[in-house]
């Protein structure tokens, strides 16, 4: 965070966009859809090796509390209409981060009948976190990339 | 299993339904009997009522249309029972022919699990089964149309689903992926038998 401040003179100045970047990036509250397998690399990535909690990144259970939505897994064709009805439940600013290869491209069940080959043809999606399932460590990685886009958003300069 | 017990108890079936049960054979692990389409029922409750087969393990359908013992006039499908009796240690599988159109009896009422398994035949391969309490699709998408385990049925679907941003819902389009044709690599000179 960037702080362009005269501390000595006892304030401290910064632009409102980089204030309220840095709130939101330091506070993603993510709705999982833990669909398969990646949900358990979700679960590691928030147990205590890779704590997520040191981020301020902490699950909630519903798509009106959180601001990110993880689609951790396999999608398939009965499943998308669920998923595009949590995504739209979600307020702005939302971002969504399509976990392993099966959200990013259909994955290792791209050539079956019942599957949505990649679920950015849902929703639109921000991170993409390659890996069959990602490591914890990847997927952490992948928080700090959204943190970084998040960071890069201007909210009131156009 | 030694070979008496194999057809002490597929010979019972056979000398109680006479010609009912089309052929026993021995399986790898237990004797499958083919039995004809009308009987299955009273088959099944003989078998859990009299020879101790008190679990179905599984039930599910088969194209049998590729099949290298498939002739041309044979039925299309195949229901497949797979019982275990826990008393008496043994097992024994049934397979049932049945056309496209046939229907099959269904076991619900000799074992209950048997609803869900024949819904799942009924969705992949389209056996119709008579008498279920609760006949529809188990396992794929709602207003899907055809057998997806069934042999003409291409691996990749006919439809994919995308989100169609004026409609604001998931639309189906026809499938643009290129259909996979999975033709095992056998090579020459390795014994497979």
């Amino acid at each position: 965070m960037g702080i362009e401040g005269l501390l000595d003179k006892g304030f401290v100045t910064t632009t409102v966009d980089k204030a309220i970047n840095w709130a939101r990036a330091g506070s993603v509250w993510p709705m999982t859809f833990g669909l398969a397998c990646c949900a358990v690399e979700f679960m590691h990535a928030g147990a205590s090796r890779y704590d997520m909690d040191r981020f301020g990144i902490v699950p909630r259970p519903s798509p009106r509390q959180s601001d990110l939505m993880i689609v951790a897994g396999t999608l398939c064709n009965k499943m998308a209409p669920a998923l595009r009805k949590v995504y739209d439940q979600m307020a702005e600013p939302r971002w969504v981060i399509s976990m392993g290869s099966c959200a990013n491209g259909g994955g290792y069940y791209h050539y079956s009948y019942p599957v949505v080959r990649g679920c950015d043809r849902i929703v639109p999606i921000d991170v993409y976190v390659p890996g069959c399932p990602p490591t914890a460590e990847a997927l952490l990685y992948g928080f700090i990339q959204l943190q970084e886009k998040i960071k890069r958003t201007n909210t009131i300069a156009r | 299993m030694s070979e008496a017990i194999i057809r002490e108890d597929a010979a019972a079936l056979k000398e109680r339904f006479g010609d009912q049960v089309l052929a026993v054979v021995a399986g790898i692990d237990c004797p499958e009997v083919t039995v004809a389409r009308e009987a299955i029922v009273d088959i099944c409750h003989y078998l859990q009522s009299e020879q101790g087969f008190d679990q179905m393990i599984d039930l599910c359908g088969v194209d049998m249309s590729e099949h290298p013992s498939h002739g041309d006039g044979d039925a299309r499908l195949l229901v497949v029972y797979n019982l275990l009796s826990v008393e008496h240690n043994k097992r024994i599988r049934l397979k049932v022919a049945a056309g496209e159109r046939d229907l099959v009896d269904s076991v619900v009422e000799v074992w209950p699990t048997a609803n869900w398994f024949e819904r799942e035949a009924f969705d992949m391969c389209g056996i119709i089964f008579n008498n279920h309490p609760d006949l529809r699709r188990l396992l794929t998408d709602y207003g899907f149309e055809g057998y997806p385990l069934r042999k003409d049925f291409p691996l990749t679907g006919r439809v994919e689903v995308f989100f169609d941003e004026t409609q604001w819902r998931c639309v189906y389009r026809p499938n643009k992926v290129e259909n996979r044709v999975l033709i095992p690599k056998v090579w020459p000179g390795v014994d497979r038998g």
